[in-house]
């Protein structure tokens, strides 16, 4: 499983805090944190800075990369943002996230297309909205990947977030996204995934419940990838269980580890 | 008390059973806005105190609005024969660049189960076609969402928009997840709301 780590992230109180106080040390240990916990790649977010966005982001990659070898997943659309950002990444970065809104592809193709190995998150959503069903979601994925493709990019180097709707906004929301992650992962070999996940549990009770289950449930279906909170034992837990009991984790080799290290409770 | 019936259906969500009910109301020579008013918006701002008490839940109110809905096309026909409560008019729709419409949807949903009328103009909305729909629907009240941090600043383009327009005396109201009550101060909008049943009571209150 590919987990992205996503504490570092401006929208997030006490990142905000530490990143208009300076404390650098918070941010070196939620980067650590993270890394220890298992996660592949380590988010950063600006996002809320506007005008400052670029600042602020070189200031927590450089801190990332301070106490972690991990890659860092760059959380911005502003092409500016990103260009000097990557110029500060030591190991190959993921790119989170270009999309089929035109404005969004327009400014971000190039910059995938130059920087080939660069890890891209294709996110399914155009200016026609956002897909509810796994036909809109193919239909989508289908021109990202093939535009993406066209670029040099690999296969291997994509991962598409499928995009998780409410459940609580349409009882189908949740089916309609596990049968497009089957549906790409079959039409689009070699391609990967990425997502927020916890969108589906909005507006009910006990989210963190429903979150792991669906975690679960979407890894038998295909998904391998996730940006999630990796200091969530019981989340690390339900990937660790899913992964094994899909056939992922030969001689459960990892859901043993992960019993070793406290993650799983019975 | 057969109103009660209807008021009760709506919190029972029983899509299935409260157009009946209400025809029988109306049958039996119940007056067209008692029914509205004290059957199907009491019971709404019922299900929205709940809900902003944490008793129910997003699909729950949801369930309840669309039997709301049910029993209020029967009524709309009746309310316009007669003249009688001719509801506020109200215009929302997500801001440019921002393709979220889940929150502007329960809002809209909750105004209507207020007695709003409302105009949807869906995402992605530009300055100038919220202007023209407030102009076109006669709208008191001008509602905008946003849930994106960089699409924020096309709510304070909006409010600008609308003013300079001479539309004064529309109240604007803005929510959505990165907005808050400082923001609305700043650019100048009218209102702000953390929840769909809040923003209920803000029109209310924009309105008098």
């Amino acid at each position: 499983m590919i987990i992205v780590g996503e504490l570092i992230n401006a929208s997030r109180k006490a990142i905000r805090e530490a990143i208009e106080s300076g404390d650098d040390a918070y941010i070196k240990e939620v980067a650590r944190d993270q890394d220890q916990a298992g996660a592949t790649y380590i988010d950063a977010n600006a996002g809320i800075f506007v005008g400052e966005e670029g600042k602020y982001m070189k200031w927590l990659i450089e801190l990332i990369q301070s106490v972690s070898e991990k890659p860092v997943a760059i959380d911005s659309p502003d092409p500016k943002v990103i260009e000097e950002a990557l110029g500060l990444c030591r190991v190959t970065p993921m790119l989170n996230s270009i999309s089929l809104e035109k404005d969004r592809w327009e400014k971000l193709l190039p910059i995938v297309a130059a920087n080939n190995e660069l890890k891209v998150v294709a996110l399914c959503m155009s200016d026609a909205g956002m897909p509810t069903t796994c036909e809109d979601r193919l239909k989508i994925a289908d021109r990202l990947i093939e535009g993406l493709t066209a670029k040099g990019v690999k296969a291997e180097n994509i991962h598409v977030d499928p995009l998780v709707q409410p459940l609580g906004t349409d009882h189908k929301f949740g089916l309609e996204f596990m049968e497009s992650v089957r549906a790409i992962a079959e039409r689009f070999p070699g391609v990967h995934f990425m997502c927020g996940l916890s969108n589906i549990s909005y507006g009910l009770p006990a989210r963190k419940f429903l979150n792991r289950i669906f975690m679960a449930q979407a890894i038998v279906c295909g998904l391998d990838g996730a940006i999630v909170n990796p200091l969530d034992k019981g989340m690390m837990a339900a990937i660790a269980a899913a992964e094994t009991l899909a056939g992922k984790d030969k001689s459960s080799i990892r859901y043993l580890r992960a019993y070793r290290q406290g993650l799983i409770e019975a | 008390m057969a109103v009660k019936d209807v008021y009760q259906a709506v919190l029972d969500y029983d899509e299935d059973g409260i157009a009946a009910l209400v025809e029988k109301e109306l049958a039996a020579g119940t007056d067209v806005n008692e029914l509205l008013q004290a059957g199907l918006i009491s019971a709404m701002d019922e299900v929205g105190k709940l809900f902003s008490e944490g008793e129910l839940y997003v699909p729950e109110m949801l369930l309840a609005a669309q039997t709301m809905k049910v029993g209020l096309e029967i009524l709309k026909p009746k309310l316009k024969d007669g003249g009688a409560g001719a509801a506020s008019v109200v215009v929302i729709g997500t801001v440019k660049g921002d393709l979220h419409d889940i929150g502007k949807n329960l809002v809209g949903m909750m105004l209507e189960g207020g007695g709003f009328e409302v105009h949807d103009l869906g995402v992605d909305v530009d300055s100038k076609d919220f202007v023209a729909a407030v102009k076109k629907h006669n709208a008191s009240i001008l509602g905008l969402s946003a849930l994106l941090t960089t699409t924020m600043p096309a709510m304070e383009e909006t409010v600008k928009t609308l003013r300079e327009a001479g539309l004064d005396k529309v109240k604007i109201m803005i929510g959505g997840a990165p907005v808050t009550q400082a923001f609305a101060d700043k650019i100048g909008a009218d209102g702000y709301s953390e929840d769909a049943p809040g923003a209920v009571e803000l029109a209310r209150g924009l309105n008098k």
